[in-house]
């Protein structure tokens, strides 16, 4: 009997799989929206509507989103170019490695909005603390993570390129690249979900708007349906980014021999 | 083979090679001399360990000797050469790659146009019967037909020295058969000189005009043995009393240096 039932449950799709959990959260939605304990934090969709409508017409949802966005993807970018070559020089040179390796263990597992006091107090306020707080946060994980797929490249590849006459510049080129592509494209996804993370911690330096800034403002007057919509929008953003990140993984690196 | 010229290509010259380990130091190789002529046929048997790989290394420029050098044509050896072809024990295929592009790879880097790189490689790859697979990604192929790539990949830019750590360790008895068969072809027609490793004493016999026999810690030659047989072999000269002999002896000598090992 039970195992029948299990073959039966193997056959759901992946994506019907999707359609009952999205179900199964819009149930215990409802049920915390109209439990009198949980009402308040948690109004039903009609009024994540009505919020999203407000937000629209007045203008703010749009400039939030663009604000933060702008935050994520400079912060990020800035992340991404220093964390490359940061990477690769650790890889290869002992002295860099054994003095920023430490650094960088060091300051990973400060949450970043421990040290956003300072930045504002070094950059001033307004989007330059924002970018340099999602900056650091995002350059550390990225560096850590294509620090390893570096050193983790199989060498008796690089001895087939040379004996097949590679000099350095195409071993770097034809080799060392295509080896990393995969840790790279590991960090840019971890670095975007951080560069999220960070996004609230961030817009903690007197940014006026933004996504983050306005669920803190949002929260100051209660209004618990517009920074139910905000939460949300930001996990949307940070789904379509993985699947953006996925799609390119598939793309690129389908020659990979683990995949999950 | 008398009558044709013997020149020297490759002299190794008392190499010595010492590992240093978390365990102290390690003697992998311990003063080999081999003088190696041109387009002869070396086969190396021994013991797992005796540092056949170490020896290939040295010769293919990957490895520095501790002591001692090798010579190619009288030039010392100083790091790879595309005149020293390599077929890896692992393989070493770039996963990233396709079969084809694989193949072209040595082509490319000597500056080949696409098309012409294209149909060097393919011809290499009717070779080692893979035609039907040349737009696939090794992960897509098995042990043996990977090995099939990979010796592909080191004929196709046309080494003068091939050097082979047990290339067809992975294939069956049919494939194996006929792979023997092309690189004694292409050894004949090409003048290549050959430095091939194998477990398999059947198959250095029927390859080699000489089997070196190493033996273990440290790695030395123990004995070089000439085959006194002549070429074209096959399947037959198996059965050849000459055959069943030489295969006793070497045997017998790597089979002793095993139990050495074993100790
Ligand atoms: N990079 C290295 N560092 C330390 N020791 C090594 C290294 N490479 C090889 N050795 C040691 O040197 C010895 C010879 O190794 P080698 O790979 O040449 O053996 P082999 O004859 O090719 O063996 P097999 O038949 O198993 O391939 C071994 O004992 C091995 O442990
Ligand atoms: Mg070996």
């Amino acid at each position: 009997m039970e195992k029948k039932k299990k073959s039966l449950l193997q056959t759901i799709p992946g994506w019907a799989w999707v359609l009952i959990s999205l179900a199964a959260a819009i149930l215990l939605w409802f049920a915390l929206s109209i439990n009198p304990k949980t009402a308040r934090s948690f109004p039903f969709i009609p009024a994540i509507f009505e919020a999203v409508k407000k937000m629209m017409d007045n203008g703010a949802l749009v400039q939030d989103f663009c604000s933060s966005m702008i935050s994520i993807l400079a912060g990020f970018a800035l992340g991404f170019v220093t964390a490359v070559p940061v990477a690769f020089l650790m890889a290869w040179y002992l002295p860099v490695r054994g003095v920023l390796e430490p650094w960088i263990q060091f300051i990973r597992n400060i949450p970043p909005l421990a040290y956003v006091p300072l930045v504002v107090i070094t950059a001033g306020v307004g989007r330059k603390p924002q970018i340099i707080v999602i900056w650091i946060a995002t350059f550390l994980i990225m560096t850590v993570t294509i620090y390893q797929g570096v050193r983790n490249i199989d060498n008796t590849l690089v001895k087939a390129a040379k004996v097949l006459g590679a000099k350095d510049r195409d071993i770097f080129i034809k080799v060392i690249f295509p080896a990393t592509t995969p840790f790279i494209l590991t960090a840019v996804r971890l670095g975007i979900s951080v560069a999220l993370t960070t996004l609230i911690a961030a817009e903690t330096t007197g940014a006026t708007a933004g996504l983050g800034m306005r669920i803190r403002s949002l929260a100051n007057s209660f209004e618990t349906a517009g920074m139910l919509m905000y939460i949300i929008i930001i996990g949307i953003i940070g789904l379509v980014m993985e699947k953006i990140i996925k799609f390119l993984e598939g793309r690129l690196t389908g020659w990979q021999e683990k995949r999950e | 083979m008398a009558g044709k010229e013997r020149v020297t290509k490759l002299k190794i010259d008392n190499v010595k090679k010492v590992y240093s380990t978390r365990n102290g130091e390690m003697t992998a190789l311990n003063g080999v001399n081999l003088d190696i002529k041109e387009n002869e046929f070396i086969c190396v048997v021994g013991p797992s360990g005796c540092g056949k790989s170490t020896l290939l290394n040295i010769i293919a420029g990957l490895d520095t000797p501790s002591s001692g050098a090798v010579y190619i044509d009288d030039r010392k050896i100083e790091g790879t050469g595309t005149e020293r072809g390599v077929v890896f024990q692992q393989y070493a295929l770039f996963p990233w790659l396709t079969v084809l592009k694989n193949v072209m790879f040595g082509l490319k880097l000597q500056g080949k146009s696409d098309a012409e790189a294209k149909e060097i490689a393919m011809k290499y790859i009717k070779m080692v019967q893979l035609e039907d697979f040349v737009n696939h990604y090794p992960k897509e192929l098995s042990g043996g037909m990977k090995q099939r790539v990979a010796i592909a990949r080191a004929y196709a830019v046309k080494p003068e020295v091939l050097l082979m750590d047990e290339p067809f360790g992975a294939l069956d008895a049919q494939t194996r058969t006929q792979l023997q068969t092309e690189l004694l072809k292409t050894w004949e027609s090409e003048r290549k000189t050959c430095f091939f490793i194998t477990h398999d004493v059947d198959e250095a016999i029927i390859l080699a005009q000489r089997v070196i026999i190493m033996s273990a810690r440290p790695g030395r030659i123990k004995e070089i043995v000439d085959i006194d047989i002549p070429y074209p072999r096959d399947q037959e000269t198996k059965m050849s009393p000459r055959f069943m002999e030489l295969k006793n002896h070497i045997w017998s000598q790597v089979y002793q240096e095993y139990l050495e090992v074993r100790k």
